[in-house]
């Protein structure tokens, strides 16, 4: 089953590599969202089945993006996996509080996102 | 962490491209920073930006591996986050540490690039540079609390957010909540036009996307925002159809604060609010057909409105299209054969019109890649600001760096070329033009000395100026200079005027500094800034009064690699002439011309213009029974010159390609071009040829007057 992943990152070295790490995986496909402005286009019209969000981002920030999601019925079981350089416990557990699933702190290996993420979509898997 | 070996160049290109981007815009910002924190003016947002350009280049470091540029960040980006949080307050040793910092990303950037280059980092440094500051920790009570803010709404705050509410809210300036309801089709477009326009008016807080998505795909969006002016006037600039502006009310009554002093920047003339913005919320507006298939996930996997490319890529691209240019030509040529062919017409004239518009085609493809490939001067500009500080610093002078033109574009290979001999320039100006603090004072000048970079366009060039307000260049200093060093005689300099005597610094082997210092001396002097420039078709000129400062004007053509050029023919050869440095071309009269000491001069309306014979300047039999011959005039600086030729061959454009590396440097030639008949034909190069003559007649003249 094909899943379809969007980045929002406003680092286009980061979007690289995510892509290219998602990407060694089967049946996914990944859109890149470079703010939250973008993101909030984007959402409505990709049916997404996971979203990977930084946290510090210009304007619209991952933690506003995250609540926001939540508050919309379509957006609300949407996997989100937080990743951030955000170190501090309380980010994580805001992050956490507005209803991200996971949460990923940078520096990590390929190999952590890619078991993260197949974790994820394992759940999800098993919801439908 | 992304492992090195086995993710592939590309990313780790893209690594080092973005942190390069990054850096550049960390000292942009810095400088900006700089310049406010003198003028007592920072604005929040700068120094946000920066905390949000070293946090991400922390993440980046973090996840390529680069482990001293990590740490170095993460110090810097504490620092900065104190500083953004009101922590730590911005002063001198503040920037010191910054700009430090700023300049050992750059140079462990140079090591990432190439691990050879391996920089001396001294983190504990930092650390204790940044320890020595005092930190402020005063916490007052929390004044957010006092405000009708719905608590769903400080959830969602980072923590810099909740400290700009807290600042503004306790300066007395008033918050506002902007309800907003958008179409998603325009939703990010309306945003960023919104951001344009509120920043001149109000610091925005944050854009809180609120709520649902309904069957009409609108999107509801509560912009938190601080201003100072009244709301008539937000109105005016925020308002869209369907907003509705609120204050956020405190909770109970309160006296309100004396004096409330301004952070936000300062406000430009508020703009009217455009059919633009007025027209986004008609989510079906013509206007915006196009942004709505842009943003259609199924034709797109990438939203990204930006890509890098490889200079040498565009060159490739841009070789390409001149090569095009000559296939262009050629046909036309061709084309000119077939009319006189008989019973061709029709096909003749199909052709014909095809050759039309591919013509048109091909100058819209040229246009557009000589587009893509300008940048503008403001990048260099804001490097050039950062040397500039450092050399002040290490001379103890103080300079105020002015720009002006930084939006002038040019090719990015120009761009480049440029970046040494304005660094010398400059290094210079600091170095030997500016008076140190106490003598300016005692001069009656302004402690700060004055460095003006002026850039704008002149036609199909680029004018660059420097100026300071130092104490200039003194021609006698220049005249015992070159006497000393044996460079020209003394009856040489003598005959020479004040503007050819400050040319005269331009020759090999003059400094007229009297130390050479480890800054300006570099290994470069002003010949080889001359030589360079007038390799890629530029001059630079030099005015110059003792006590007043020094003005140097450098001009470079705005692209180099496609350019017009006159065909003509010299004894039976073919040669370029860059059109840009002809300013006529006639025919030759030969009662006209008149010998004075024994140099050709023709007179032309009244005055006097000197002539050279190509084909004698290159060596060729000169063809005598050619009644007809033709005077190219070139021009370059304030001379001129007329090239005889024997035939103009016409207008052409061409693309010039550098000669095999054994005949690089023979004089007077430029490059060759092919112009797309098969045959290589040698350009000329003008200025060189100019100067060349100038100054052999010079020596003529000397040498008669002494015999």
């Amino acid at each position: 089953m094909l899943t379809r992943i969007l980045i929002v990152d406003d680092s286009s070295a980061m979007r690289a590599f995510l892509r290219a790490t998602l990407e060694e995986c089967d049946d996914l496909e990944v859109q890149e969202a470079e703010n939250g402005f973008q993101a909030l286009k984007l959402l409505p019209r990709g049916e997404f089945d996971l979203v990977i969000v930084d946290i510090n981002m210009p304007d619209i920030n991952g933690l506003e993006l995250i609540s926001f999601m939540r508050r919309i019925e379509k957006y609300r079981e949407t996997p989100l996996l937080i990743v951030s350089t955000e170190g501090s416990e309380q980010t994580r557990s805001r992050g956490m509080a507005l209803g991200a699933n996971a949460y990923l702190q940078k520096p990590f290996t390929a190999e952590a996102l890619q078991k993260i993420v197949a974790d994820m979509r394992g759940k999800q898997r098993g919801k439908d | 962490m992304v492992d090195r070996k086995d993710k592939g160049e590309g990313i780790r290109e893209e690594f080092i491209a973005e942190a390069q981007e990054l850096i550049e815009g960390l000292s942009r910002d810095l400088l900006v920073l700089d310049h406010a924190q003198q003028q007592n003016a920072v604005d929040p947002e700068t120094v946000n930006n920066l905390f949000r350009g070293v946090h991400t280049l922390k993440g980046l470091a973090g996840m390529f591996g680069f482990s001293k540029l990590g740490q170095l960040a993460h110090r810097i980006e504490d620092l900065l986050e104190d500083l953004r949080l009101g922590r730590v307050v911005l002063n001198q040793s503040v920037l010191d540490i910054l700009f430090e910092g700023v300049d050992t990303f750059q140079r462990l950037l140079a090591e990432a690039k190439n691990p050879e280059e391996i920089a001396e980092v001294d983190i504990e440094h930092f650390e204790r540079s940044i320890k020595a500051l005092a930190v402020n920790q005063k916490s007052s009570s929390d004044i957010i609390a006092e405000y009708e803010i719905d608590p769903g709404v400080i959830a969602v705050l980072t923590e810099y957010e909740t400290h700009r509410l807290r600042t503004n809210l306790s300066q007395g300036i008033t918050v506002y909540r902007l309800h907003l309801r958008l179409s998603l089709d325009v939703i990010d477009t309306v945003l960023k036009q919104l951001k344009e326009r509120g920043r001149k008016v109000a610091e925005i807080i944050t854009y809180l996307p609120s709520m649902s998505v309904g069957p009409d795909e609108m999107i509801d969006i509560d912009v938190l925002l601080a201003s100072n002016s009244p709301e008539s006037e937000l109105i005016k600039v925020l308002d869209q159809s369907e907003s509705v502006l609120s204050v956020i009310q405190r909770r109970t009554p309160h006296v309100p604060p004396p004096a409330p002093t301004v952070t936000i920047p300062e406000k430009r003339d508020a703009q009217p609010v455009g059919a633009a913005i007025e027209k986004s919320d008609e989510p079906s507006g013509d206007g915006f057909a196009i942004a709505d298939r842009a943003g259609d996930p199924l034709s797109l996997r990438s939203v990204m409105n930006t890509v890098r490319v490889d200079i040498r890529k565009l060159d490739h691209l841009m070789n390409a299209v001149g090569e095009l240019g000559i296939v262009r030509g050629a046909l036309g040529r061709a084309l000119e054969k077939m009319r006189d062919v008989p019973g061709l017409n029709t096909l003749t004239g199909e052709l014909r019109r095809i050759h039309r518009s591919f013509e048109r085609c091909l100058i819209d493809v040229q246009d557009d890649v000589f587009d893509v490939r300008m940048v503008p001067l403001g990048h260099f500009f804001n490097k050039l600001g950062r040397i500039v500080r450092q050399v002040a610093r290490e001379n103890v002078k103080e300079v105020r760096m002015v720009v002006s033109g930084s939006e002038t574009e040019v090719d990015k290979l120009i761009a480049e070329e440029l970046a040494d001999p304005l660094m010398h320039i400059v290094r210079n100006a600091i170095d030997h033009g500016i008076e140190s603090p106490s003598e300016r004072e005692s001069r009656g000048k302004p402690i700060a000395g004055t460095l003006a970079i002026n850039a704008y366009q002149k036609g199909n060039h680029v004018v660059v100026e420097v100026q300071d307000d130092g104490r200039g260049i003194d021609p006698k200093r220049i005249k015992q200079a070159a006497i000393d060093k044996e460079i020209l005689s003394k009856e040489q300099l003598d005959e020479m005027s004040t503007s050819e005597l400050l040319d005269v610094i331009f020759l090999p082997g003059l400094s007229t500094a009297e130390s050479v210092s480890d800054i300006s001396g570099r290994g470069i002097g002003m010949d080889v800034v001359k030589t360079n420039l007038a390799r890629l078709g530029g001059m630079i000129e030099l005015h110059s009064e003792v006590g007043v400062g020094t003005k140097f004007t450098i001009t470079l053509p705005i692209t180099l690699a496609i350019i017009s050029a006159l065909v003509v023919e010299v004894a039976g050869r073919t040669f370029a002439i860059p059109l840009s440095t002809i300013q006529e071309a006639i025919k030759l009269d030969p009662r006209a011309i008149r010998t004075m000491e024994g140099r050709e001069i023709l007179t032309l309306r009244g005055t006097t213009l000197p002539i050279c014979r190509l084909a004698d300047r290159f060596g060729f039999s000169r063809e005598t029974k050619r009644s007809r011959q033709f005077v190219v005039v070139v021009v370059h600086g304030a001379r001129r010159l007329g090239f005889v030729v024997d035939k103009l061959r016409g207008q052409q454009d061409i693309v010039i390609k550098s000669l095999a590396p054994s005949l690089q440097g023979t004089r007077g030639i430029a490059g060759a071009t092919d112009l797309g008949d098969q045959r290589l034909v040698l350009v000329l190069d003008a200025p060189t040829l100019l100067d060349e003559f100038a100054a052999t007649s010079r020596t003529n003249l000397l040498q008669e007057s002494l015999s």
